[in-house]
């Protein structure tokens, strides 16, 4: 051990220990570039403009960018409050809470979509008293909503939450001294200084909820115009002609890419 | 920090190479080296399969048989983009004359191993008291099909086309107006009629075996479809010896009477 000891200490000079870091680092960096390049290389023939303006592929993205759009909307309005009630105020049990809105962000999208499923189902927990209401959920477009909503809108929360946490005390406190109620405290300081972080938040949930799947697929089904979204006729394309799956595949990359740049740039005007 | 990094990078690969370097030593020796035949098959033949594949392994000590079980056309992209496949079990002849044709199955290996036909099934309170075939053109109940790219949609499509044929007064239209979901494999649509949360579903006589409190409804020989399986090694299979093996068990009295018990209908 000792010897091994000498020999690292000879080791790193700056010329090569720099390679510790470089050869594992690029080794992944090719595996997650590798394959979205493959996507577009073999993508790129005389049919992708067929495929990718497909009725089938059209219909697909409209449904992809409305649900994913009401999706972002609604967590911005519901998931606000209860990111600012998180950050701000001091109450019991907060941890546990946490921990349930962290929860979605790691569990498989499958388990969200049965607990959706045997929730609101028709035979689900709500089912009967969404039945007098004259609701049915499954198989409809507000159920791909709801299963994105679940998937995705921890993750306007999170980032709602540190950016609220991050406003420094001394301001709310003065702000209180000066007679400001919650309302304007949330509305004159919060809100202007956080919206940052708002609104990066609410671009991560609409990327996520652009490309979910399994929830999806098990609560709202399959099926053209009504809950067929992008992912959906990918997987689909991919067992019925591959080259719609890949050109699909290119134009939610070129989307999500898009729409990650916008949260990078806001995340650096943040700094 | 830096230098913290690289000695625990190097103490790591020194550790793994040390790991490695014992494992001889201790661990307790393989009494045999076992061979592992990996079978796609179609979704229908899951539970029949998973038995079938206990068996032989029973009889083939040393042997594990293991299955990925899918929609049909699922199974024959991923046999096409490369996955490591011994055995092809199709529900539909269609996706393994593709495979013939791509070179990844000989020409005269597939062999028709058992057919199936289709059934209409309801939950087991049959909330909306379907009755009879006529009654799934009703306007608002809920009817789950399998996409038309799995077999068991294909065949259901045809059935509905033939029921149309028979009933008139626009049943395929009414009967395609209550479809809310195209699910990706068969047993996606068992699950959706077991939960409840659909009127009806189309699936193979197989599957209602394996989900007794299931109801359901004959569909007439001339209005039914008879679905044939093919079963075939693949060219690139690295175990042709244990594939072909495998396949004359599924048709083996033995092999053939497990599949009978799953609902299956037998070729001979």
């Amino acid at each position: 051990m000792v010897k091994f000891q000498k020999f690292v200490k000879h080791f790193p000079n700056e010329k090569y220990s720099k390679w510790i870091f470089i050869i594992p680092g690029t080794v992944l960096l090719a595996f997650f570039a590798l394959p979205l390049a493959a996507i577009f290389v073999r993508s790129f023939n005389s049919d992708f403009f067929d495929n990718a303006f497909s009725p089938q592929a059209f219909k697909a993205l409209e449904l992809s960018l409305l649900t994913s759009s009401i999706t972002t909307l609604i967590a911005v309005a519901f998931g606000t409050p209860l990111a600012y009630m998180l950050a701000h105020w001091k109450f019991k049990h907060k941890a546990w809470l946490e921990l349930i809105l962290d929860l979605p962000i790691v569990l498989p999208p499958s388990v969200a979509g049965v607990a959706l499923l045997i929730t609101f189902g028709r035979n689900g927990l709500l089912g009967p008293f969404l039945q007098v209401l004259g609701m049915n959920l499954p198989f409809t477009t507000a159920a791909v909503v709801l299963a994105q909503l679940f998937v995705a809108a921890p993750l306007f929360i999170r980032s709602a939450r540190i950016g609220f946490a991050h406003i420094d005390q001394q301001l709310e406190e003065s702000a209180r001294v000066e007679g400001a109620n919650q309302w304007q405290l949330f509305s004159e300081i919060m809100l202007p200084l956080s919206a940052r972080a708002l609104a990066s938040g609410a671009v991560l949930t609409w990327t996520r909820a652009l490309g979910e799947f399994g929830a999806t697929i098990l609560f709202a089904g399959n099926l053209e115009g009504i809950t067929q979204t992008m992912p959906m006729a990918i997987y689909l394309g991919f067992e019925r002609n591959i080259g719609v799956a890949l050109a699909l595949s290119v134009v939610l990359i070129l989307v999500s890419v898009v729409l990650l740049m916008i949260t990078k740039q806001l995340d650096k005007e943040e700094e | 920090m830096k230098r913290f990094l690289s000695l625990a990078f190097f103490l790591s690969i020194f550790l793994t190479a040390c790991g490695v370097s014992s494992i001889p030593a201790t661990a307790p020796v393989i009494e045999k080296a076992t061979a592992i035949l990996t079978v796609f098959a179609a979704s229908s033949l899951t539970d029949a399969f998973t038995e079938v594949g206990a068996a032989f392994d029973a009889a083939n000590p040393g042997v594990t048989t293991t299955f990925n079980f899918a929609g049909s056309q699922s199974l024959r992209t991923q046999i096409e983009e490369g996955a490591p496949a011994d055995v092809f079990a199709s529900a539909s002849s269609k996706e393994m004359d593709t495979l013939v044709t791509g070179s990844f199955v000989t020409k005269d290996a597939p062999q028709i191993f058992l057919t199936n036909k289709l059934v209409v099934i309801l939950p087991a309170e049959n909330p909306a008291m379907i009755e009879k075939l006529e009654d799934l053109a009703t306007p608002g109940i809920k009817i789950v099909l399998a996409a038309e790219e799995v077999p068991a949609g294909k065949y259901a499509r045809q059935a509905i086309d033939q029921m149309d044929a028979s009933f008139r007064a626009g049943y395929k239209d009414k009967f395609f107006a209550n479809v809310v979901s195209n699910e990706n494999n068969v047993k996606q649509v068992v699950g959706k009629v077991q939960l409840g949360e659909v009127d009806a579903g189309i699936v193979y006589v197989s599957d209602v075996v394996a989900v007794p409190e299931l109801k359901s409804i004959e569909i007439p020989e001339d209005l039914n479809i008879i679905a044939e399986y093919p079963i075939a090694p693949l060219i690139k299979s690295q175990n042709a010896e244990l594939a072909a093996k495998f396949i004359q068990f599924t048709l083996s009295p033995e092999g053939q009477a497990i599949l009978a018990k799953w609902g299956f209908i037998l070729v001979k």
